[in-house]
């Protein structure tokens, strides 16, 4: 008996043995990072050694705080962040929305068209969206040209240099590549409704849009609750990508959100200790709202997402 | 969806929801599908009418010659061979370590749960750019072509996924199989990969799209030119207007001169076609394989 144990104790072994590369290539690439955090507490300067850094304790934290022009910079990097997940989550009710109204097309080609067209745009990247918005919105792009044509404006305008309204339309190229695929979700909770309600509900003499207000949508707030604290879990989160090729030297100040300065005090201006204290705060913070958000959802629902 | 035998009369206000719901819908396909179309129109039209922006709704002169042309530009080539092989070798590392990995996470290994729990967790927290960055170049991965396939080998999200198929499927098959004496690997390669195909086709179109679209590493990690992705090569493109137009007559040789306007390159010609070049792999491979995404979307839904 005891034999049988420790044979099957080493065979538990060897299978350990067999998925360890995998692990120590999680280990490397997600763990071993986490280190570079005490460059927050060095004077780093590449190409200069790591070993030849001088410690500085909090120096870089203060200075968040302290150096008056910094302080400028960061509020306006929160802002642009806290605007854009503002509307983010403002509007997160859209992609529900769609997919009502879509269920709502009787004709199946022409629905399952529109889904795939609208879903299209989430494949893409985001250098591809700034390629088709660098051509349609440039000074001789097609947006121009039309409004020169209808006798509109004079003179091209530089859409994408401009810099009012960035925060409203870095929105609508996110919801103009995200939408279609948002829905899916959606879609998919929208066929597993019991028709029976539907049925039973137009018995009673229900229209169409009784029908939505009262069996699709409340069917559907479960999904949103949990899509929307997952949101608020990534308040802080906006990726670099979009911000990244979408900046210019115009529109720099209202298109930084905090890992796009993260990336650009490192790179930009070769502040690495800078870069990663400002990192190392946000990583604290999304944690935090992580686990908050997760903390209401089992309050409020009785069933945690992560 | 909701498929009623009965047909009843339509109230007024019943069929303007439905109109309405066409007139939005007809417009939402109209603003996804039209960006591609004019990209596509300017690149078969006529060079000196795409470059004054008249071309709209259809094309005018119609040729193909930017798409020799795009041929002959410099690291144009090159960049397709790295996306190319990233895409494939990147794939098919991704494909095999999920299914590898969702298979053994099912079976009796030393401490499974723990491990399980770190490689999940890695999905809730991250280093930053920077404490990655540094760690790549302690690795000598920067400038280096695996620098690219190495970090997206392990991908707790398609872990996951293939784990939760994995656990669908009967154990009694598994068990026959240790009855006739096969051992844990023979049992992945003979039993398991069959049975979990379409878990693997779905993780293969996920990570060859991640792959093709990467461009945050390029933007990272390489330097050299001759590791560009054509992701990176067409965000340069669209920055460097002046450049650009320079490599473009280069491009059409020497005899720029003799080139009719019409099919001279301008920088709005090569970005456009570039432009194509890339989208073209998503839009053939998107619509064919569009179930596959969203069962990974559904299956991803129910967490591991």
């Amino acid at each position: 008996m005891k034999n049988a144990s420790t044979k099957k104790q080493r065979k538990s072994f060897q299978l350990f043995l067999y998925i360890l590369p995998f692990l120590l290539l999680v280990a490397v690439f997600s763990y071993y990072p986490l280190y570079g955090w005490v460059y927050a507490f060095y004077d780093y300067r590449p190409p200069k050694p790591f070993s030849q850094a001088e410690f500085v304790g909090l120096k870089w934290f203060k200075s968040l705080v302290e150096n008056p022009v910094k302080v400028k910079q960061i509020i306006q990097v929160l802002k642009n962040t806290f605007a854009m997940s503002a509307l983010t989550l403002g509007t997160s009710w859209l992609p529900m929305l769609f997919a009502v109204f879509l269920n709502e097309i009787r004709c199946v080609p022409f629905r399952k068209f529109v889904q795939t067209v609208t879903t299209l745009p989430n494949f893409v990247s985001w250098v591809l969206v700034y390629s088709i918005a660098f051509s349609m919105f440039n000074s001789t792009g097609m947006a121009n040209t039309l409004l020169m044509n209808l006798g509109i404006i004079d003179e091209p305008i530089l859409f994408l240099q401009s810099t009012s309204h960035v925060w409203f339309t870095q929105w609508l190229w996110l919801t103009w590549k995200n939408l279609g695929w948002a829905a899916i979700m959606y879609i998919a909770a929208i066929n597993g409704i019991d028709d029976e309600l539907y049925q039973a509900a137009k018995v009673d003499g229900a229209n169409r849009m009784q029908l939505i207000r009262n069996i699709t949508i409340p069917s559907l707030l479960p999904t949103y609750f949990v899509l929307l604290m997952i949101n608020i879990a990534n308040f802080l989160n906006n990726g670099m990508e979009q911000f990244y090729v979408f900046q210019n030297s115009f529109n720099k100040e209202y298109i930084q959100v905090l890992d796009l300065y993260v990336y650009n005090t490192a790179m930009g201006s070769g502040s690495y200790s800078v870069s990663v204290a400002i990192s190392m705060l946000k990583s604290v913070v999304s944690v935090v709202l992580l686990v908050g958000a997760n903390k209401a959802s089992k309050a409020i629902r009785g069933e945690s997402f992560i | 969806m909701k498929k009623s035998k009965t047909k009843m009369k339509q109230s007024f206000g019943d069929r303007m929801v439905g109109v309405c719901c066409y007139i939005i819908f007809i417009l939402c396909a109209l603003v996804c599908v039209y960006p591609f179309y004019y990209i596509f129109i300017n690149t078969i039209s006529a060079n000196d009418l795409s470059a004054r922006g008249v071309i709209l709704f259809w094309p005018q002169g119609i040729h193909f010659k930017n798409y020799v042309s795009a041929l002959q530009i410099d690291g144009l080539f090159q960049a397709t061979f790295i996306s190319v092989s990233r895409t494939v070798i990147g794939t098919v590392c991704t494909v095999g370590a999920s299914a590898f990995l969702g298979f053994m996470f099912t079976q009796d290994v030393w401490h499974r749960k723990l491990w399980y729990r770190m490689m999940v967790a890695t999905m809730y927290f991250n280093a930053g750019i920077i404490p990655w960055y540094l760690t790549m170049m302690n690795l000598h991965l920067t400038n280096n072509f695996w620098g690219y396939i190495l970090p997206a080998i392990v991908s707790p999200f398609n872990v996951i996924l293939t784990k939760t198929f994995v656990e669908s499927v009967p154990r009694e098959l598994q068990e026959a199989a240790e009855i006739d004496g096969a051992g844990t690997m023979t049992i992945f390669t003979r039993i398991m990969v069959p049975v979990i195909k379409p878990i693997m086709a779905t993780v293969a179109i996920f990570s060859a799209v991640n792959q093709w679209n990467a461009f945050q590493d390029t933007l990272l990690l390489m330097t050299n030119t001759k590791l560009y992705s054509l992701q990176f090569i067409l965000y340069q493109y669209l920055n460097q207007a002046s450049s650009l137009k320079a490599l473009a007559n280069s491009s059409s040789g020497g005899n720029s001169l003799a080139a009719a306007a019409s099919t001279a390159q301008t920088a709005t010609s090569v970005r456009m076609t570039v432009t194509i070049i890339v989208v073209v792999p998503i839009m053939l491979v998107y619509p064919i394989f569009q179930k596959y995404f969203v069962k990974g979307i559904m299956v991803g839904a129910v967490k591991g």
